[in-house]
């Protein structure tokens, strides 16, 4: 449920936004008013009015698994790029009127979307629709612009992943368990295909994936609803629409074995990351399997009293940080994961023997009544402090929307969750947690060797004076 | 006429929304806490923080040990285990935080306003933060992470550049203490250095406690009453040190096996309260506090292409904080990405921001104001500062009409008397 360190690589944003490590949901979300717009723009509008401020999110059905080998992390470049200006508008100026206006804004860009937003005064969100719909559909791409901007890209890479042994160690990891499926990218993109990135490519991109009938406006905080259709309807409804052509399926072919990697990187402290092939509510033919593997990841590390932390952390001491993940909101099938950092005097093998412990207790044992209980007990409070911030809110409901699902199911979380029964934990488990679908990557740390070394001498001389 | 009159009415409505801050009121516990309260009915949720005067500063010659003892909090109290604490406040799906800074030392709960919810929260955590237990077990197990903690920042460019950034920044002031510690400090520290510490800080006279949610006053009384009267009255801590100016530049190149070379530049800036503040805070959003539009962003980024972020920002603390700008580049770069932030600061001490640049600051800083207060998160936060250092309860309320009284001249005339770009701090980690 957490995992929050490595979630958050696979989101790059165009300057240092953090984002929340999950798009969760929450009760009662069926107050959002829908319209459509004639040429297919939807706008979803959710009144909040505890504050006088907005926020308004464009998101567009197209990120990194839109995307096939020579050009990744084209998405992302072309976010980046939609700050340059327009027919009408000049670089940053975009930027310059929104902050003008008292406003913050920014964008990111993830597997299966690319959104923008703006938070304002509630005064002030005719300013945010009139230039939203301009980049949409009038963007100038300068070939200046973008050698400097694939330039900014670049540096963000080296920031965000070469420099960083644990991420790196995820593109690896996540490059491993998925071949076909889109997935398989970095949302930044490869390295490689950044340096041989084209002002074509974005041309080509922008025409293919910006258009309103591919893209969804989400409003959320101290505004009428009708009032925000008539706003989207003057400023966006005049842009034609381009029909899209939908992305290929690029189903990932079935795993036939565990795939184990190692990936060498300038670090003291070695690092496991663990990942079986898992169904999500896009893809899940029983929805119930889906709640149950959230659920389970609850059982794991549902917070500070959940097992890994309990166990792992505390109990046996054997990591410093243990975590579980599952991400039910994905587009497509994606992992069950699981990652640590043994502690001192234990080494990553033993780490990943306790997680694999930590399975196979999952296949042979049901979960307690207690630790449902949590679980659900934190469900709903979480529920209610997520109203706490309409920009969370605006998340959640572009987030379904994007990746395929209908913003209602969020109404349906609390009851999935309440639902789930120790038995189909267990059920789930034993379908997906297997060897068959399980990929693992351990960070060798280059700087650590010669301590490493003396680690399993004193532990093989002291297996020798034991007999 | 009348159309004049209703445009006046319009603005003054406006101006009235976007200019009001959250009603705090203020109080102090029978032993010796001030609380700080907003009431915030329309979520049923309470938040409730305590910050002592707890932080890396009062580490004195044991670095780590704020922090350390920050995080046993939750370790265990009375009878309770640490899996019984945990089991406890996320069975009413309460949420438990703690954290600590170079001033303080913050211990903070959220839970649904439901009373018998609220209670069960309430008391266990009066109990966490006044009658920790520092299990041995526990507080060897987090000496231990704090050490992996260490090895793991000791190849990370930007912890390298930070920690020696503070260092050669105060010398021998206190915080130029690194609250994650040292191998030497965290490798002799003791449990009973733990429990000392808690002993002398964790008391009622060196803390505030800040509490906004669907509570009323009196409930709130009794709320703050609940969680400070297990704690001694005691001391507060002893007052700082000032920070003395940078007598010279000082540059630290540091070899460091990445790709990118992190640039770390600055000086002492401002503390809280300081009378420069409003002055210096509009300046540097000018310079390098607004995201992209910033003069550093631009200059850096959108003409060049030399960094993802270049910024620059005042941390004021209790004593001067630092002011600091940073970027990131390749190897290759860092020569001329730091030549040029050199001279960006020069020319911005000698000749300010420009009416424009000015003029659109502000506009983001008082058009922004609604943005700052929207959340029980952020109003909590806000209040919690205001508390600790000790501000003008009206803060909020008058902060857009101080940022409005700040003139070009102002700013350079700030800027002169308090950065000094002959006497800078200058880190550079990175280009092996």
């Amino acid at each position: 449920m957490r995992l929050a360190s490595i979630l958050l690589v696979s989101v790059t944003l165009a300057a240092s936004v953090v984002l929340p490590a999950q798009a969760k949901h929450r009760d009662g979300v069926s107050d959002v008013r829908q319209y459509v717009l004639d040429n297919g723009l939807k706008i979803l509008v959710k009144e909040d009015h505890r504050a006088p401020v907005v926020v308004s999110q464009i998101w567009y059905k197209v990120g990194s698994s839109y995307e096939y080998n020579g050009i990744t992390g084209v998405s992302h470049v072309l976010e980046h790029m939609m700050f340059k200006g327009t027919k009408s508008l000049g670089p940053n100026e975009f930027s310059k009127i929104i902050a003008a206006n008292g406003g913050r804004e920014n964008a990111f860009t993830g597997k299966d979307y690319t959104a923008y937003f703006q938070t304002l005064h509630k005064d002030r969100l005719e300013v945010s629709m009139r230039l939203e719909a301009d980049r949409m559909h009038n963007l100038s791409l300068r070939e200046e612009d973008f050698v400097k901007e694939v330039n900014v890209v670049k540096e963000e890479r080296r920031l965000r992943t070469e420099d960083k042994p644990t991420s790196l160690t995820y593109e690896q990891f996540i490059a491993t368990a998925f071949q076909t499926s889109p997935y398989h990218h970095p949302v930044i993109g490869w390295m490689d295909d950044l340096e041989s990135m084209e002002l074509s490519d974005l041309q080509h991109w922008y025409k293919r994936w910006y258009s309103p009938s591919n893209a969804t406006l989400v409003i959320v905080g101290d505004v009428k609803a009708d009032h925000v259709y008539r706003l989207a309807k003057k400023y966006f409804g005049v842009i034609p629409n381009v029909k899209i052509k939908p992305v290929k399926p690029q189903r990932e072919t079935k795993q036939r074995g565990e795939r184990r990697i190692k990936v060498r990187a300038e670090e003291e402290v070695p690092y496991l990351l663990m990942g079986y092939k898992v169904p999500v509510l896009t893809t899940a033919k029983d929805p119930a399997e889906v709640y149950a593997l959230e659920v389970m990841a609850g059982v794991l590390d549902g917070g500070n009293s959940a097992r890994l932390s309990k166990q792992l952390v505390r109990g046996k001491q054997i990591a410093v940080s243990a975590g579980a993940g599952y991400d039910m909101y994905d587009r497509i099938d994606n992992l069950f994961l699981f990652d640590g950092r043994p502690s001192t005097g234990h080494t990553i093998e033993e780490l990943e023997k306790e997680l694999r412990d930590q399975v196979k207790r999952l296949h042979t044992t049901l979960a307690t009544q207690d630790e449902l209980d949590r679980i659900k007990a934190q469900v709903v409070a979480s529920k209610v402090y997520e109203l706490d911030s309409v920009f969370y809110q605006g998340m959640q409901i572009g987030t379904l929307e994007t990746v395929g699902l209908n913003h209602k199911q969020l109404d349906e979380y609390v009851n999935g969750i309440r639902a789930v029964t120790p038995e189909q934990i267990q059920a789930v488990a034993k379908k997906y947690l297997i060897d068959e679908g399980l990929t693992v990557a351990i960070l060798d740390p280059i700087n650590a060797k010669k301590e490493m070394k003396k680690l399993v001498a004193n532990k093989e001389s002291g297996a020798d004076h034991a007999k | 006429m009348r159309n004049k009159f209703l445009v006046l009415l319009s603005l003054l409505v406006i101006s009235n929304i976007s200019f009001a801050g959250p009603k705090i009121e203020q109080w102090q516990t029978k032993n010796g806490a001030k609380v700080f309260y907003v009431n915030a009915p329309q979520l049923p949720i309470v938040d409730l923080r305590i910050v002592f005067d707890a932080g890396s500063a009062r580490d004195a010659d044991k670095p780590g040990l704020a922090s350390l003892t920050n995080s046993l909090l939750d370790e265990g109290t009375g009878a309770l285990n640490a899996d019984q604490v945990a089991e406890q406040f996320e069975g009413v799906g309460a949420q438990f935080g703690g954290s600590s800074l170079r001033d303080m030392a913050v211990v903070s709960i959220r839970s649904l306003s439901d009373k018998v919810i609220l209670d069960k929260a309430i008391d266990l955590f009066s109990n966490v933060v006044a009658k920790p237990t520092f299990p041995e077990a526990s507080f060897e197990r987090n000496r231990k992470a704090m050490l992996v903690g260490l090895k793991v920042a000791k190849q990370r460019p930007n912890s390298i550049a930070s920690k020696t950034y503070y260092k050669q920044l105060y010398a021998d002031h206190p915080y130029a203490i690194d609250g994650s510690g040292t191998e030497e400090s965290l490798t002799a520290m003791a449990r009973q250095d733990v429990m000392d510490y808690h002993k002398r800080y964790y008391v009622a006279n060196n803390a505030i406690v800040a509490i906004v949610g669907a509570v009323s006053r009196a409930e709130a009384g009794k709320l703050a009453e609940r969680v400070t009267s297990g704690l001694a009255a005691g001391q507060a801590a002893p007052k700082l040190p000032k920070v003395k100016a940078l007598a010279a530049p000082i540059t630290k190149l540091i070899k460091h096996k990445s790709q990118q070379t992190h640039i770390l530049v600055g000086q002492p800036g401002m503390r809280r309260g300081d009378p420069d503040y409003i002055t210096l805070y509009v300046g540097n959003h000018v310079l390098g506090g607004s995201g992209l539009v910033s003069r550093l962003s631009d200059q850096v980024r959108e003409q060049r292409g030399l960094a993802y972020s270049a910024y620059s920002y005042f941390s004021p603390m209790r004593e001067d904080g630092p002011f600091t700008m940073g970027l990131q580049t390749k190897n290759s770069q860092a020569d001329e990405a730091l030549a040029l932030l050199n001279n960006i600061i020069k020319d911005y001490v000698d000749n300010g921001p420009t009416e424009e640049e000015l003029k659109r600051s502000k506009q983001n800083i008082t058009g922004g104001f609604a943005l700052r207060v929207d959340s029980n998160k952020k109003i909590i936060g806000y209040i919690a500062m205001i508390g600790f250092y000790g501000l003008p309860l009206d803060y909020l309320d008058t902060f857009n009409e101080t940022v409005e009284a700040v003139t070009v001249d102002k700013i350079k005339d700030a800027f002169k008397r308090r950065i000094h770009p002959d006497k800078l701090v200058t880190v550079m980690v990175g280009g092996e």
